[in-house]
């Protein structure tokens, strides 16, 4: 039985999320839907915990579904590269629905709690079996669970403000636009070498030797991942979806969607198209990397002149996926293995943010901007201490994770002497202190307006919260684990083969 | 000349919806136009696939024994099956979230939208908000 269930993880991970999907919808009860979420994100994170242990010594699982075999079934890959964006992913999802109850409950209403938890499990599911699966097709079905899910759970933020509605249907029309464009990339590599699996992909392109084509196909998955990975300039549906989707979703999303998408983005570079680098090489120096910088520099100045908070984090979460984007655009060992550093780094910081904003948003009652929030860190310090040790992390303060982050991503870029780079990203974590500073002055330095009616701290969120706030302490001081994973996952990425 | 482009006439087909429907897409302001773009784009991409696994002289794949007989590839079309489907829920979805912004915003042009929303300094609280109680 044990190792029955040991040899199907891979598959478990995605049926067990997709099949509660559908028991929640029914469910009436707000709470029980929330547990039978919390036990899915808890067994998930579990799973992925147990493939981490498996794969971390360079060990790869090939799992077939159904007994079929690649190249003619769809065949999940569980490498240490796809384990650790797993962990990260499951980790914060875990977090992020332990967080939901108090979060949902102040703003949807109950009698659609269930099918709020359902889409919930559907985004889970699907980001899952976009991140472990090697067939190129059912790469795009996963993709599209995820994001009508995605867009269904942005577009029920609409209780609290409509603004949400049209966020979902810009999500869902652009997000669609660049499925779209994988789907045809992915048509295109099909008719040249007759395969969808990438293994069998990626061992076949150097011989196919059809050159435009093959450029062509190429271009049209990078871009319609880029529009997943919220890369500038197709970024935009960005703040909008995380700033007026529901606080519990912004976490969710802010902390696993956009990676499972820049993962992705990783192995049609390294996996697919590893073995032709007069296409792989030229498109990650010269379009991803200044994309990257492009994003970096958009997200952080968009963050500085904006005044409502949860918008100035989505701006910034632009930015930090610039970041990520960038370690993988320089496609050496260190800088691949910085962008796992930061995927989960980031997942760690935003998310805690964003749980945060949410307890803010629901203590006050309405939208959290620079004027709302003025002397919160006075009264609600233990929310707003949380809030303070995520956006440190964020600076890059030494003695938090988001300090390690930009440690290594600066080690790589020395080591690629490419010091016009450096020179900007040193420029742009300058700059991500002033919205940072501006906030935090107004929250711990400025006094409470007078008359001011007492906020209820918000206790049920303080657990997540604070597991989130201490991850970000904990990987500052001691990232060796991290490390030694990212650069196991940045090996196996690089390895060549899927 | 002529004649390549002839012989690819379905290609030209597959870029001129294609382009069809991203024009629709980016330019157009109502929503329901918007969303229509999209399913013409989409569907351009299944003609792409389906005229794909098409093969010259070829049969519909059921083996007849023999083995001289040239089958068109099955596969794409199997694939679009499942696009078809992924279309449709993302046009349902799609449709759905224009009736509740038109319940909303009452309107699905674009432009109104973006006028309504810049109007609104202050989204609707649900509770009485650290202003309201000044």
């Amino acid at each position: 039985m044990g190792a029955a269930i040991i040899t199907n993880l891979p598959a478990l991970l995605v049926v067990v999320p997709l099949l509660l999907a559908p028991v929640n919808s029914l469910l009436h009860s707000a709470s029980l839907a929330w547990m039978l979420t919390l036990i899915g994100a808890g067994s998930s994170f579990i799973a992925a915990l147990m493939l981490q242990s498996i794969t971390e010594n360079g060990v790869r699982i090939s799992y077939h579904l159904g007994n079929w075999e690649p190249p003619w079934g769809i065949e999940f890959v569980v490498d240490s590269a796809t384990s650790l964006t797993l962990v990260v992913m499951t980790g914060l999802g875990f977090i992020a629905t332990l967080a939901a109850r108090r979060l949902v409950s102040s703003e949807i209403n109950d009698k659609d709690s269930g099918k709020f938890y359902a889409a919930w499990m559907l985004v889970s599911g699907g980001l899952f079996g976009l991140v472990m699966t090697a067939d190129a097709f059912n790469l795009f079905v996963f993709l599209e669970i995820s994001a009508l899910a995605s867009a269904i759970l942005i577009g029920m933020g609409a209780g609290t403000d409509r603004r949400a509605l049209v966020a979902g249907f810009h999500y869902l029309v652009i997000g669609a636009v660049g499925a779209t464009f994988y789907v045809i990339g992915v048509g295109f590599i099909y008719a040249m070498t007759g395969t969808l699996n990438m293994g069998d992909m990626a061992a076949r392109i150097p011989e196919a030797g059809g050159g435009a084509v093959l450029h062509v196909g190429f271009g049209f998955m990078v871009a319609g991942m880029l529009v997943k990975a919220a890369i500038f300039p197709v970024h935009i549906w960005l703040p909008a979806a995380y700033s007026y989707a529901p606080s519990a979703v912004s976490t969710l999303l802010a902390a696993i969607a956009t990676k499972a998408a820049l993962y992705v983005l990783a192995r049609i570079v390294f996996t697919i198209f590893g073995g032709v680098p007069e296409i792989a090489d030229i498109a990650l120096s010269n379009v991803i990397v200044p994309l990257a910088i492009g994003g970096i520099f958009i997200g952080t100045v968009m963050a500085i002149y904006e005044a409502d908070i949860k918008k100035m984090f989505a701006h910034s979460s632009v930015a930090q996926i610039g970041y990520i984007a960038l370690g993988l655009g320089l496609a050496t060992p260190a800088g691949v293995s910085a962008s796992f550093i930061h995927i989960a780094n980031h997942a760690l910081i935003k998310g805690g943010i964003f749980m945060a904003i949410g307890g803010f948003v629901a203590a006050l009652g309405a939208r959290a901007n620079l004027d709302s929030i003025t002397g919160i860190g006075r009264r609600m310090p233990i929310t707003a201490t949380a809030f303070l040790i995520c956006g440190l992390s964020l600076a890059g303060l030494p003695l938090t994770a988001g300090f390690i982050s930009k440690l290594y991503l600066v080690r790589a870029i020395l080591e690629t002497e490419s010091y016009l780079i450096l020179a900007l990203v040193l420029i742009s974590s300058a700059l991500s202190v002033v919205y940072l500073w501006k906030i935090m002055e107004v929250m711990w330095m400025q006094p409470a307006p007078v008359r001011s009616p007492k906020l209820a701290e918000n206790p049920a969120i303080y657990l997540p919260l604070w597991i989130v706030a201490f991850g970000n302490i904990w990987f500052g001081i001691d990232a060796s684990w991290l490390v030694a994973a990212a650069r196991s996952a940045a090996t196996a990425l690089l390895g060549g083969g899927a | 000349m002529i004649e390549q482009l002839a012989g690819s006439w379905n290609h030209i087909i597959v870029v001129i919806l294609m382009m069809i429907g991203l024009f629709l897409v980016i330019a157009r302001t109502n929503l329901i136009k918007k969303l229509v773009g999209l399913s013409i784009f989409q569907t351009s991409v299944f003609i792409f696939y389906i005229s794909l696994g098409k093969i010259a002289g070829g049969t519909a794949p059921i083996l007849d024994g023999n083995p001289d007989t040239l089958y068109s590839n099955p596969l794409p079309h199997v694939l679009i099956l499942t696009a078809i489907v992924v279309g449709v829920a993302t046009t349902a979805l799609g449709l759905a979230l224009i009736l509740r912004i038109n319940e909303a915003f009452g309107s699905i042009e674009e432009d109104e939208i973006i006028e309504a929303k810049a109007r609104e300094s202050l989204p609707r609280p649900k509770r009485p908000t650290v202003e309201a109680a000044e």
